[in-house]
């Protein structure tokens, strides 16, 4: 058994600079799940198909099974634990996926919701087309994506403004 | 008051949107060893020996079990209520470990390790040698003479046949001038593709099993897990926490079993049991692929005058749910469309590949997918438009049929129709759509579906339930049937505030973990039943509490019961509305009353001896792209009459999922195996079509409320329906839109083009 | 947690060069979304892996001095499909990456690692090879290009030599290739998104100051053959031809002569063939309308 290789790596998660010794074999998700218990982070492919396990990394989604977790040297990880704030107050997104019932099950829920993070942060006005692509890197089974779709799109309508838009009241 | 009907937020919704939610997983002790499946690469044969040595040498491997180690001691593993009649239990075929081999993926040893990678490698390091038999994979084909036999005890492998022999069908074909119409029908298999693969974990406490498992059937798993390690059922405890979506696959014991044995080779140590993606779907549970042939006899005015249906359902290697799944479906035939002469012949068979359990519909998307088809060919073959063809035969008001005593009280199929029907804009569309002769058209096609809620009185129907009212007025709730991701324990919230007359839903807690030492018995989530079997207990138990609670009442206030009740939390006199007390001060009182301490709880189980129906459509639109073989799903309805809605923000959300898997059935799901070897061809989630945000429209869901006579609150069937009628509607509109009749699903390009060719729409 | 021997970090592409030569048996890993995956399945299960990810000088476009387009190998699909020059110059390239898998996986994914593959069904190849791309070679003895033609030997197999230290540092699409061009791509797959192509099309024109002539057409696919293919019969078919339908219509016809799909439990070859057909005219046509052309 050839001897086992650590590495320091040093980053930021959710917010907080963290040190952890890793052992260069493990994903992000190891890293996040077992060393950090930020079980936000699901595990339901572990080959980057069904988008569980996504997380942001410097403000860009990356499925975490797919990214060794020595690569975080350096980057900001945000994980759905990190948008809660320090009073427990929820984010827009958050209060939105509650209010339209778009969890069921929640599996798919936490990497769904850092999806929509990135998309919402750019501020920008996406096509229903537009948004459908910038979603379709999660796979739930339970929602037929039909009221996650809405949740997003109200926040994002809501965030840009358009509160007259008339898909806000359906 | 009046909790039940309200669009109310779930009561998991934020725990979930925060990432909090605990799955088994999440509850992993850190020091549980990994236990990983040495899965055989063949489809049938025998082990004839497995070499561990070079993985027991593996740092970090601390024992291999193989086929040759565990116990003869077969045990059922289907989520069925036990049954006292030793003829109705469920085949007991399986063993913890399989020397001889039924299909590729089958379990031959198990590696458990201090770590994954360790076991992973252990894994691979294991040397199987197999002597080879013959395998069959068509349904078929393993029903005939000389085929590979399976199991002994099943000649020609056929697991069971049932029939059914309604009026004369051989004299009343007879009859002159009847049309014939004829066609076969294929249904694939296909997997349930929760989110969270099944997992679980085990170890031993105080000389007793413990099992924490994703499952949806607890208190019945219990009871396999004890069967398979040979201990009284009371050794072992079952605990399900949240999971990550089931739709059936989680109702069957999956590896509970296994990993309770191994727990038990290494001193009670806790060991974890993890399928990968790949294993979920070919060594769990897959739908029954079910080949069905239909012949119907046609009066020119488009009435019936026989039927006949056989089907073929593909059981694949174990028993599992067995016969249950294609006698279901057969049991609509004559129901949906009835006809004075039927004939039904349904058979399961066995064959090498996975075993198939329930899923979503258990049954009824293949029969809805064979018979909807066909009616659409009849209404064609008549002249008649399919929809007014539909209105003319579905079941009537007032039907009943005499082995279940269901009855259909309202006229739920047309008034679904109508709804669809004016969504759609069905009239101007059609006539339009009838003109095109270009390369890209456009069609609508329509299907029903035929469904019932529970299981009796095939199968005992019971639920139990506990209420403790708390010290703050508030209500905690216990019972056996489960929140897998559909939104139970909210609806039971909803129901338990009315019953009790508390203000809130947010005034009852409902106790989501289910613990076999804790849970009062239920059966868990299978068919559509829990809001509907629960309802009764739930009323019941709150009917109990209720009374208790007034009879307190009673002693505080110097008040008749029958003169009090319950209303927003409060003991309120009925004569003048006056607030007595509040429900809190009650319960205070009761509590640290010195001269009579009373803890204020109920318990209770109700048997359910009743069954209901659930109907509705689904109407389709599609786009074909002919050239290039192309579908594209441009606008899509399903109308449910489920009775009353207890949360119709809830019940839509199940609608969509259930609508999003029979588009994935209609267009693109199929699990491949290749025919020289048997070996599964596209078991992961990018090989296997699981439609993704962009493959959908926007998915529309009503509703016609008809409140259900049988029911403790006017509910019955919506967790299963959604999933029926979707694909044969699909199908029906790409018929509608290019005339071409397609038989077999998934509708993918393949067969279109295949299709296409054959017809001369396309020439190369 | 992988199942790896051994990880090796460059921090430069000298670095990456001497991890080569030192470890000849490690595999490169890049963005990590196709090794990881086959080291999970066990094909490649305790490899050692040299990880290129922090070399960051092999990230961005830029145009070069003599104008060629050059994209660091390790650029991913999604700066690809942002990124202006690209917007500019080769939308169509833009476009194609953007089909790969999902956002996610985009972000992730790099296109070198998707060319390095040397599978036939990546989303970038058939683009690259439409606008005859150089790929740039960086060994101990310093850099060579070659064109992507070249760049595949067979499936699964690309021309980078172990024994030279070499790592492919960029991807370059000649200034010839893309004046005055203007191309479309056709995925052909089994759902909208998070799929493989059964059929990857790329086409593009370059039409007469008039529009009424191709001056020069390209055609490339994916999955039409082991490795990445050019239609070129259909190519020196439709060169000087007036723009019209006949005249696409015979080109899409002629790709039969080219390529060489194969039945596998996926598609069919006839089925692939039937698909190659359709879309060789479909991004013409389109093409042709980007390019100012009417038909």
């Amino acid at each position: 058994m050839a001897k086992k290789q650590y590495q320091l790596v040093s980053c930021t998660i959710n917010g907080k600079a963290v040190e952890q010794m890793v052992d260069v074999r493990a994903s992000l998700t190891d890293l996040l799940r077992n060393d950090f218990r930020l079980t936000s982070v699901k595990k339901g492919c572990e080959v980057g198909e069904c988008g569980a396990c996504n997380v942001l990394i410097d403000g860009e989604c990356f499925n975490s099974c797919l990214y060794l977790a020595v690569w975080a040297e350096g980057k900001h990880i945000t994980t759905l634990e990190g948008l809660m704030g320090p009073n427990g107050e929820l984010s827009d997104i958050q209060q939105a996926f509650m209010d339209e019932t778009a969890i069921q099950c929640g599996f798919c829920i936490p990497g769904f919701i850092m999806t929509a993070v990135e998309i919402l942060n750019r501020n920008r006005y996406y096509t229903d087309e537009e948004l459908r692509k910038l979603l379709s890197g999660h796979l739930c089974r339970c929602t037929g994506y039909e009221n996650i779709f809405k949740a997003v799109k109200k926040t994002m309508l809501r965030r840009l403004g358009r509160l007259d838009d008339p898909f806000l009241t359906t | 008051m009046g909790e039940v009907g309200k669009r109310e937020v779930r009561v998991d919704a934020f725990d979930k949107a925060t990432g909090r939610t605990k799955y088994y997983e999440d509850l992993m002790p850190a020091e549980a060893l990994y236990a990983r499946i040495k899965h055989s690469t063949i489809a049938h044969g025998f082990v004839t020996a497995v070499d561990t040595a070079e993985a027991e040498q593996i740092d970090g491997v601390v024992k291999v079990i193989t086929c040759f180690d565990v116990p003869d001691r077969p045990f059922p593993t289907a989520g069925h209520p036990w049954s006292m009649d030793p003829h109705h239990q469920d085949v007991a075929d399986r063993l913890l470990l399989n020397r001889h081999v039924r299909y590729y993926g089958d379990d031959v040893a198990v590696v458990i390790a201090e770590n994954e990678v360790a076991a992973m490698q252990g894994v691979r390091a294991l040397k199987v040698t197999y002597e080879e038999l013959p395998f069959v994979l068509d349904v078929q084909k393993a029903m005939e003479d000389g085929a590979p036999q399976l199991h002994e005890a099943y000649p020609r492998n056929i697991l069971n046949h049932t029939s059914i022999r309604n009026g004369d069908y051989e004299t009343a074909v007879k009859e002159p001038g009847l049309i014939k119409v004829e066609g076969w029908y294929d249904t694939p298999t296909v997997q349930h593709c929760h989110i969270e693969n099944h997992g679980c974990f085990a170890y031993e406490e105080n000389g007793r099993m413990t099992v924490v498992s994703s499952t949806q059937i607890p208190h019945i798993v219990r009871r396999v897990v004890g069967q398979a390690l040979g201990r009284p059922w009371g050794d072992i405890r079952l605990i399900k926490p949240y999971i990550g979506g089931g739709f059936g696959n989680k109702q069957d014991a999956l590896y509970e079993p296994l990993c309770a044995y191994c727990s038990t080779q290494v001193g009670g140590r806790c060991v974890r049991v993890d399928c990968s993606r790949e294993e979920t779907f070919v060594s769990n549970r897959v739908r029954h692929a079910i080949r069905s042939h239909i012949i119907s006899w046609l009066r020119p005015d488009g009435t019936f005058a026989a039927r006949k249906l056989e089907c073929f359902s593909s059981q694949g290697a174990y028993a599992s749910h067995g016969h249950g799944i294609v006698a279901k479906g057969m049991g609509a035939f004559p129901q949906q469309y009835p006809c004075p002469n039927v004939e039904g012949d349904a058979y399961t068979v066995f064959c090498n590949k996975p075993a198939a359990g329930a899923m979503r519909g258990y049954g009824i998307p293949q029969a809805m997918f064979a018979n909807e088809s066909h009616i659409d060919e009849c209404a064609k073959a008549v002249g008649m438009d399919p929809l007014a063809f539909r209105r003319q035969n579905l079941m009537p008001v007032g039907f009943k049929d005499g082995f279940s005593q269901n009855e259909n009280y309202f006229d739920s199929y047309n008034q679904c129709m109508d709804k669809g029907k004016a969504y759609m804009d069905y009239d101007r569309k059609i006539k339009k759509y009838a003109q095109e002769t270009g390369p890209i058209r456009h069609g609508i096609g329509v299907a029903t579906f035929w469904y019932n809620t529970a299981v009796y009185p095939i199968s005992l129907e019971t639920s139990s339930n506990r209420m403790q009212l708390n010290l703050d007025g508030t209500v905690t709730m216990q019972c056996g049937e489960t929140e897998i991701g559909q939104g139970a324990d909210t609806v039971y919230a909803q129901m338990t505030a009315d019953v009790l007359g508390l203000k809130s839903y947010k005034d009852v807690h409902v106790v989501s973990c289910q613990d076999t030492d804790i849970t009062p018995t239920g059966l868990g989530a299978y068919a559509s039943r829990q809001t509907y079997v629960a309802g009764f207990s739930i009323r019941q138990t709150g009917d109990l509490l209720k009374e208790k609670i007034l009879n307190y009442a009673s002693e505080l206030n110097r008040q008749a019961p029958y003169n009090m009740d319950i209303v927003d939390g409060n003991i309120v006199r009925i004569g003048d509305g006056r607030v007595l007390m509040s429900l809190s001060e009650l319960a205070m009182t009761a509590q640290y009353n010195p001269v009579h301490s009373e803890h204020l709880t109920a318990e209770s189980t109700y048997t359910i001896r009743n069954n209901a129906y659930s109907f509705g459509c689904t109407f389709a639109e599609v786009e074909v792209d002919i050239p290039m073989c192309h579908v594209k799903l441009l606008n899509i309805i399903n109308v449910h009459d489920c009775g009353r809605l207890i949360n119709p923000a809830l019940a839509e959300a199940q609608v969509h999922g259930g609508m999003s898997m029979a588009i994935g059935y209609g267009l693109s799901e199929q699990l491949l195996f290749d025919e020289k070897t048997g070996k599964p061809l596209n078991n992961n989630l990018l090989d296997y079509k699981l439609s993704t945000i962009m493959d959908h429209p926007h998915l529309e869901a009503e509703f016609v409320e008809n409140p259900e006579p049988t029911s403790a609150f006017g509910t019955k069937a919506l967790g299963e329906p959604p999933a029926c009628s979707g694909a044969p509607a699909i199908r029906n509109a790409i018929y509608n839109a290019t005339g071409v009749a397609i038989n077999e699903n998934p509708i993918n390009p393949h067969i279109l083009f295949k299709r296409f060719t054959e017809e001369g729409l396309i020439q190369d | 947690m992988y199942d790896m021997s051994a990880l090796y970090e460059a921090q430069s592409v000298q670095d990456a060069i001497e991890l080569r030569l030192a470890h000849p048996d490690a595999q490169i890993i890049a963005g990590g979304t196709d090794v990881l995956v086959q080291m999970r399945e066990g094909k490649r299960a305790g490899k050692a892996l040299i990880s290129i990810q922090k070399i960051d000088s092999m990230r961005g476009v830029s145009l070069d001095e003599e104008e060629n387009l050059r994209i660091g190998s390790l650029t991913s699909f999604t700066h690809i499909t942002n990124d202006p020059l690209i917007q500019r110059y080769i939308n169509v390239l833009g476009e194609a990456v953007d089909m790969v898998g999902g956002p996610q996986i985009r972000n992730a994914g790099t296109i070198g690692g998707n060319t390095c593959n040397g599978v036939t069904s990546a989303d970038s190849a058939s683009t690259l090879h439409a606008w005859d791309a150089l790929i740039e070679i960086t060994g101990k003895n310093g850099i060579r290009r070659v064109p992507i033609h070249d760049f595949y030997l067979k499936a699964g197999t690309v021309d980078l030599k172990v024994e030279e230290g070499e790592i492919q540092t960029a991807i370059l699409i000649p200034k010839a290739s893309y004046d005055r061009t203007f191309g479309h791509y056709i995925k052909y797959a089994m759902r909208n998104a998070m799929d493989i192509a059964t059929l990857g099309t790329s086409v593009n024109a370059r039409l007469s100051p008039d529009k009424k002539t191709f001056e020069r057409v390209r055609i490339a696919f994916g999955v039409a053959g082991p490795v990445p293919l050019r239609a070129t019969r259909a190519e020196a078919f439709i060169n000087d031809k007036e723009v019209t339908l006949s005249n696409i219509e015979a080109f899409g016809k002629m790709v039969l002569e080219d390529i060489n799909p194969r039945d596998s439990w996926r598609a069919s070859k006839a089925f692939r063939q039937h698909i190659a057909v359709e879309s060789a005219k479909r991004c013409l046509m389109e093409s042709v309308t980007l390019a100012g052309g009417e038909l």
